[in-house]
Formats: structure tokens, sequence, C-alpha cells
């Protein structure tokens, strides 16, 4: 039991998906710039990665392993996870078109977020069991939304603070992750 | 605008990393040294290459409503032939690059350019948009895995990739006691890439300059 938790707890902080494996950096850098869209983006994310995670570990071992198809797993991955974006996407829109708004272009773009393909796909490299996937598919999308929302914390500020003018946007914000990721790196002796 | 144009424009003033903020995932995560960038910058270009010309080939004949799908689908497949290839012929390159291979497919770039470009050109044209970008992709993981390679190690070597035991160049330009491991790590990939992007909007906006005074004499 410690193990699974143990597991939690490094993929959530200690080897945090977008500080230390650099995934998802595109909504990371897009949709940070304000508070409620990063936490929309982040929800979103959860739920598509933790259903993404679930559906393809049934399909691997339920389908392609029996048929001897593994070869087919990034294909047959990336087609599940578009699927799914869509059916979010779909439901945003009808729940909350305010947030469907806000979120624009990064909402289908989920669809090409490194982090919901890394997930299903570290999850069948490590042969992880039920129990290890998991700890695994909610530590990630939890570590990358909590990122997220401390992220576009800071940017707010920084949007009124005198930068620079050729670091403005993107690059300063690149340095405030660096040092973000400094912070965290500080967890690595934790575990 | 004429094809050297278009193929100038993927270098450094469209370049799709510092410039558009594409495909930066996998930009920060290989360029630790200059070996994996290679590797990594030669498997995109093959990629968005063979990438564009297939999707401007079919062009005409995908239906609009499920054109990200098919593509997807185009781009999924070839990745896997891809890392099929390194996994068969570069054993050592595939250790080190891991799971950023395959995550090729969902580099924004490739997604990016087919949905920008390829979609409504000529394949020859489409070819050549691919080798410019892919060159761009080339061109910054390159750079950035210099900088880091030689600032955290003091020095860099390029290896042949096939076969790990020949090495081509091997240089050390900082005495050991002056390295900054930092930079090996995540901060020294955040901090680099935001010095460098920072310096290609320096360089845009000197250009932007340039050009205006220029227009502004031929009056």
């Amino acid at each position: 039991m410690a193990e699974l938790f143990g597991l939690l707890f490094t993929s959530l902080i200690v080897n945090n998906v977008v500080l230390t494996q650099f995934l998802g950096m595109c909504p990371f850098m897009g949709v940070s710039k304000k508070r409620s869209s990063a936490l929309g983006m982040g929800i979103a994310v959860i739920f598509v990665i933790v259903v993404a995670a679930f559906v393809t570990y049934a399909l691997y071992y339920l389908v392609l392993v029996p048929l001897h198809l593994e070869f087919m797993d990034l294909i047959t991955f990336i087609l599940v996870i578009a699927s799914l974006v869509q059916l979010t996407e779909m439901f945003i829109k009808k729940t909350s078109p305010a947030l469907y708004k806000s979120l624009g272009v990064y909402l289908p773009l989920i669809t090409t977020n490194c982090v919901v393909l890394n997930v299903c796909l570290v999850n069948i490299q490590n042969g992880y069991d039920i129990g290890h996937m998991i700890m695994y598919s909610i530590g990630t999308p939890l570590g990358f939304a909590l990122v997220l929302f401390i992220f576009s914390t800071i940017r707010e500020k920084l949007e009124i603070s005198d930068v620079p003018e050729f670091f403005k946007g993107n690059a300063i914000a690149l340095i405030c992750a660096a040092i973000m990721s400094m912070a965290f790196s500080a967890f690595a002796g934790v575990i | 605008m004429n094809r050297f144009e278009n193929f100038k424009n993927g270098l450094i003033k469209e370049n799709p990393v510092f410039s558009l903020f594409l495909g930066i995932c996998s930009t920060l995560a290989i360029t630790t040294s200059v070996d994996n960038a290679i590797g990594m910058g030669l498997a995109v270009i093959c990629v968005l290459v063979l990438s564009n010309c297939i999707i401007s080939l079919i062009r005409n004949i995908t239906p609009d409503e499920i054109h990200i799908p098919v593509y997807i689908v185009v781009i999924a497949t070839l990745v896997k032939i891809i890392q099929m290839v390194i996994e068969a012929y570069a054993p050592s390159l595939n250790t080190s690059l891991g799971v950023f291979i395959p995550l090729i497919v969902v580099n924004c770039i490739i997604l990016g350019r087919a949905e920008a470009f390829a979609c409504d050109h000529n394949v020859l044209d489409s070819a050549l948009d691919g080798i410019g970008m892919g060159l761009g992709y080339f061109i910054a993981v390159f750079v950035m895995s210099f900088i880091r390679e030689v600032l955290s190690t003091g020095g860099f070597q390029i290896t042949n990739m096939f076969n790990p035991d020949q090495i081509f160049l091997k240089l050390t330009i900082i005495p050991e006691d002056f390295t900054i491991s930092m930079f090996s790590s995540p901060v020294g990939a955040f901090l680099t890439f935001a010095v460098l992007a920072a310096f290609v909007s320096w360089y845009k906006d000197r250009q932007a300059k340039k050009e205006e005074a220029a227009a502004k004499e031929g009056k």
C-alpha cells in the first residue's frame, strides 16, 4: 500500500510531469494567463487522462495482446484519445459555454497534449499492474493541474510587473518556470 | 511567395520552436546532449517531410469533417515506422530518447504544418516546407543541446548513432572545474530556452526595424 502511495506522490510532485519531464508545455504556456481558464483546463485534462488511461490499458491487454497486434499501440491510443477529447469538448460546450470560450483552441489541442499519450504509453512500457496504473494515471494529471494553477497565479502578477522588452511574454514565463522547477527539484530528496 | 522564401522562413523568422513555440516539450527534454538532439532532429525531419507529402497527396480525397483524425492516423503510422527503424538500427539512441520517440506523434509542429500548409499546397511545396520547418527544429534542438552540454559537461561529442563506439568528434572547451552541472537539469533547460527565445525576439525586432528604415529610404 505504502508503495502505491509512494508512486502517487512521485508522479504528482517529485517527477512532476511539466517541471521535470517537460510534457504538456503547450497548454502550460498557452492557457496559464488566467486563473479560471487554468483551472478549467486542469480539470478537463484530469478527466481525459483518467478515462484515456483506463480505456487504452483495457484495449491493450484485452484486444491488442491476444491478437498479437502490439505494434498498433500508438495508432489505437491516439484514436481513443482523439475521440475522448471530442466528447469532452462537446460536454464542456453544453455545460459551460464561458469556459469553452476561454479555453479556445487549447481544448481540441488536448489531443496533442503529450501528457495524455505519455501516461498511456508509460502504463504499458513499465508493465504496471492495475493498482499502479490507477495511481500513476491519477497522480500525473493532478500534478499537471496543480502546477498549471500555481503558474497561472504567477503569470497574473507578471502581467503588471516591469519586464525587459524582449523578455516580455513567453520568455519571462519560462524563467519563472525554471525557478518553479528549481523549487520542485528539492522534493527529489523526499522519496 | 517563391519556393525558396518558403523554405527559408522556417529557419529563423518563423522558427517553429523559438518564435512559434511549437514542439517545445521535446525540445526541452531531449537537449541534454548533442547526440540526442541530432537523432531526434533527424527523426522529426523524416516524419515531417513524409507526413507533409502524404497529407498533400490525399488532401483532395479527405472529407473535411474528419480531416484531423485522418492526419493523426497518417502521422502515427509514420512515427511507428520510424520508431521501429530506430529500435532496430540505433538501439542506444532508442534508450536515451525513450518515450519521446513515440511522442513525436503529438509534436505540434507536425500536425500544425499539416493543418496550416500541406492541406492546401501541392506535394513539392509541402515537401520543401517540411524540410524547412524540420531544419528549423533541427537547428533549434542542436543549438540548445550544444549550449547545455558545453555548460554542464565542459565539452561535447558527436558519435555515430548506429554504432556508439565510433566517435566522430570530441571537444572540451571549458575546464572541468568551471562547469555548471545545473544546465543538464530541467532548470537549465528552461533557462536556456528563455534566453534563446528572448534572443530570437530581439533579432526579429531588429530585422523589422531595418526593413522599416529601408522602406523609408526607398520613398
